[in-house]
């Protein structure tokens, strides 16, 4: 009995020890987010329910930079569909490993699902299976401190203007270089990557916005599979 | 209307990311599937990272100013030498942070 509570604390902790890193990058992003929809006109609860139903940190920003224009909600919604759309790549990556799960946890789980929490996920699904517990702490206190992080920019967005002198705006591009690092054990796997990052800085400047980062992995792993495939024929 | 259009982003954020771990969790993928689904975590990550760190204002660069470019060097080394998340995500920002201090950038 207390074995079993103890590791159910010592998931509590790896879970919430993992999302650290994000916790890092989600505050003073989720701030400037909340500064921003302050400013566009939201209220202290819009601002909230969006962080809460939506969590998805890049469309939230754009969608509040839209109000603040004045655009038309339907306008609104389908730009979010589409600059979200990359997280369906993410779920079907992340679904084989979550054979067995009910309906409702993954309804849970998917709904938490962001670029940073699928990083982190990625990693820990490829070296292990993570228990339940462990992958829910993970996305709870990730998404926990993006709503904290809105909360204390839509109320209190005039005291710190600025989080660059402390770096905290490189807390995310740091995560997901060393994500980066930890996801490639052979040069396959550095070639897709290196071929993705290219094509999608590609796309990027062709003005493919929004889409370049789906076109460039649908590309880039496809790459990996076809060099994959013929070095076994070999 | 602000609630009406958070609860259509809400529904067309969640459906794309609930969709897949619906319809695919429970099924056995052929090896092809399987196989190009494990290069999507590499190839997607480096899809957001590289302009995101080549081209942080929208137009690539290359020159000494660009912090986010220098300091992902070392970054990248630590986190490959140490495996240590947190390690890395420190080194990033302690770099970004200091090279602001000296050179006011």
């Amino acid at each position: 009995m207390r074995t079993t509570e103890f590791m159910k604390e010592r998931q509590w902790l790896r879970g919430a020890s993992r999302a650290l890193p994000v916790v890092m990058g989600y505050i003073p992003i989720g701030f400037a987010f909340g500064v921003l929809a302050q400013k566009a006109g939201l209220s202290v609860w819009h601002t909230l329910a969006m962080s809460v139903f939506v969590f998805a940190g890049s469309s939230q920003l754009i969608a509040v930079g839209l109000i603040a224009a004045g655009t038309a909600p339907i306008s609104i919604i389908i730009t979010t569909f589409i600059v979200n759309l990359r997280h369906m790549l993410m779920a079907a990556s992340v679904s084989p490993h979550l054979k067995g799960w009910r309906k409702r946890e993954l309804a849970g789980f998917a709904c938490e699902l962001t670029d940073e929490t699928f990083a982190i996920h990625s990693v820990s699904f490829a070296n292990g299976t993570p228990s339940k517990g462990e992958v829910f702490t993970t996305n709870i206190v990730s998404q926990l401190s993006w709503v904290v992080g809105s909360w204390l920019g839509v109320t209190m967005g005039q005291l710190i203007s600025d989080v660059r002198p402390y770096g905290l705006d490189y807390a995310l591009a740091a995560m997901f270089i060393a994500l980066l690092v930890m996801q490639i054990s052979n040069w396959v796997q550095a070639a897709v990557a290196v071929a993705a990052g290219v094509l999608s800085l590609g796309f990027m400047f062709l003005g493919w916005d929004q889409w370049h980062v789906i076109l460039a992995t649908v590309i880039g792993a496809t790459v990996g599979v076809v060099v994959e495939e013929c070095s076994k024929k070999r | 209307m602000i609630y009406l259009t958070i609860a259509g982003m809400a529904l067309v954020t969640f459906l794309p990311r609930v969709a897949p771990v619906w319809f695919l969790s429970s099924r056995s993928l052929p090896s092809v599937v399987a196989a190009w689904l494990r290069y999507v975590p590499p190839a997607v990550l480096a899809a957001m990272l590289l302009p995101s760190i080549l081209a942080p204002e929208g137009t690539l660069n290359l020159q000494w100013d660009n912090l986010y470019l220098w300091a992902a060097l070392p970054t990248l080394w630590v986190a490959w030498k140490t495996r240590s998340l947190f390690g890395a995500v420190l080194t990033g920002m302690a770099l970004v942070a200091l090279a602001r201090l000296i050179w006011g950038l």
